[in-house]
């Protein structure tokens, strides 16, 4: 057997083994690194006492501390909702139409409703709730298919229209396409583009479109085209057109109406979040008394 | 060397064999593989049940593929995070429960576009058809490229039990009356008529022409049943529930 021999040189001993005269110390690792490495050691097995670290036949191993990431979410959450907690009561015990005149709270709601608008709302109707031509109405105007209070405004947003929702808004134009016929609906087309042209106010009623219109859509969008809030029957006697104002746009949306659907946010938001979603779009300009 | 006429004592034995030093680094391998695989054998549920999951339509499930082909996944996570902020912006925290019948798993890990896991009816069926066709037309910041083609692929439901089957293989447990009826379900979702046997087989199934061409049954149909499901389904408590109390 080789015999570690002591090298005077470095003070530590050889490994015994030569090769040609050739010896091998055998240098021991610094101790500032085992400190280090063995400190470790001790700081793994720490950790997985305190917290959840390794799979049992039960479960999993819970940690002695009890954390937990969704813990640590109830928590914030509480805590947000917490700080926020005076504010939140008032929206809900206040009635909403009653909210704008608490400046405080309108300042709460308005802020709120807008970081919900943005997520919520904004992918349809538009960042500044502008809406998009020829698909989604815009917020910012006074004309509103099912009513512009903020009651109104309310109802929309939680049980929504078309939803599906048990309590949505909803209504259903007929595809007059398989009612009446082709030219029918081309005279009743004109006679619809002419609610909204001062110049023909004296002429209208004789068009050949008139009779039409009185028989098959004065009943929900009104004899003078004033619109039906109980049905979402849009006004037809402005310029404002959510799916075109061109005569072909309008003969198509009588063939085949398209009508819009926007989703009940009851299942999605609290009820505070939609109070303050209510008060943001009913302050943006077109909010009705 | 002396070392060559003694008989090798300890350690040494093991070191001068191959199949010994063979068997035993095996063997101290696998102590650790037990001691992490053998728990989960032993757990009874690793996934534990909520309320309300059931088996992908027919239909969601081509979107689901047309999902998968079209790599939705690399831009689109499906998983909410436990952190408030998230909880905020998307609704509950994911849980396993919803990801048990997908197959595979698109939870995606890079959020280029938002989180999709609770996107199901967010929107009405013509935003989806807007933002697919053109997404700037109703985002105008948005990068994602546009998918209108998919009003153009038409969907054969005639083939698409053998799918079915397929993933029965894979653990997702269709019945065999749901692979038979696969293109009548097809059919009354997408038309809604005739839904009531289907309904019976997948509750709270969205119906309906969701592409805006109702004489035509295309992949765009069947990806918006698909994204419209997502995040519907799970029945969970509300956020502050305390953990212990969840199921």
């Amino acid at each position: 057997m080789a015999v570690p021999e002591h090298d005077p040189l470095t003070g530590y001993k050889t490994t015994g083994h030569e090769w040609d005269g050739i010896t091998e110390l055998t240098t021991p690792i610094p101790s500032w690194w085992v400190t280090v490495f063995l400190a470790s050691c001790f700081v793994a097995v720490l950790y997985m006492w305190l917290f959840p670290s390794f799979a049992t036949t039960g479960g999993y191993y819970r940690g002695s501390l009890g954390w937990s990431s969704r813990g640590d979410l109830v928590d914030d959450v509480a805590a947000g909702r917490a700080a926020q907690a005076t504010w939140r009561s008032a929206l809900v015990a206040t009635p909403i139409e009653a909210i704008e005149a608490n400046e405080d709270l309108r300042r709460f709601a308005t802020t709120g409703g807008r970081a919900a608008f943005g997520q919520n709302c904004a992918p349809c109707h538009g960042v500044g709730a502008g809406g998009q031509i020829g698909q989604f109405p815009a917020l910012v105007d006074d004309d509103w298919l099912w009513g512009g209070t903020i009651a109104d405004i309310y109802q929309t947003i939680r049980f929504g229209i078309r939803s599906g929702h048990e309590e949505a808004r909803d209504s259903a134009m007929p595809a007059f396409g398989e009612l009446i016929s082709a030219q029918e609906i081309d005279a009743v087309a004109r006679f619809v583009l002419a609610l909204s042209d001062p110049t023909t106010l004296a002429s209208r009623q004789q068009m050949p479109g008139a009779p039409i219109y009185a028989t098959n859509c004065a009943a929900c969008h009104g004899a003078a085209g004033e619109g039906g809030r109980d049905f979402g029957a849009p006004r037809l006697n402005d310029a404002i057109w959510l799916y075109g104002g061109t005569l072909e746009d309008v003969r198509k949306q009588i063939v085949v109406p398209r009508m819009g659907m926007m989703p009940a946010f009851t299942t999605r938001l609290d009820d505070e979040t939609i109070r303050m979603l209510s008060v943001y779009v009913h302050t943006l300009g077109g909010g009705e008394r | 060397m002396a070392s060559n006429q003694t008989e090798p004592k300890g350690h040494a034995i093991i070191e001068r064999s191959t199949t010994l030093l063979f068997v035993l680094t095996l063997f101290v391998i696998l102590i650790g593989g037990l001691v992490e695989i053998v728990p989960l054998f032993k757990v009874q549920e690793t996934v534990r049940p909520v309320p309300g999951m059931r088996r992908y339509t027919p239909l969601e499930q081509i979107g689901r593929n047309v999902y998968t082909r079209e790599g939705c996944y690399t831009c689109h996570s499906q998983q909410i995070r436990p952190f408030r902020d998230e909880v905020e912006r998307y609704g509950h925290y994911s849980v396993a429960a919803e990801s048990m019948y997908d197959h595979p798993f698109l939870w995606g890990s890079k959020r280029t576009g938002p989180d999709l896991a609770r996107v199901g009816a967010k929107y009405s069926n013509a935003w989806h058809v807007a933002h697919m066709i053109d997404p700037r037309s109703v985002v105008p910041v948005s990068i994602m490229p546009a998918y209108a083609f998919l009003m153009n692929k038409p969907v054969d439901p005639e083939q698409f039990g053998a799918h079915m089957e397929a993933l029965r293989k894979v653990g997702v447990p269709y019945t065999q009356e749901m692979v038979d009826r696969a293109a009548d379900d097809i059919r009354a979702q997408a038309s809604g008529e005739d839904a009531d046997a289907m309904l019976e087989r997948y509750p709270k199934a969205k119906l309906g022409d969701f592409d805006g061409q109702p004489d035509r049954l295309t992949e765009m149909d069947a990806l918006i049943a698909y994204l419209q499901v997502l995040g519907t389904l799970a029945e969970l408590p509300p956020i502050d529930t305390k953990v212990e109390a969840r199921p």
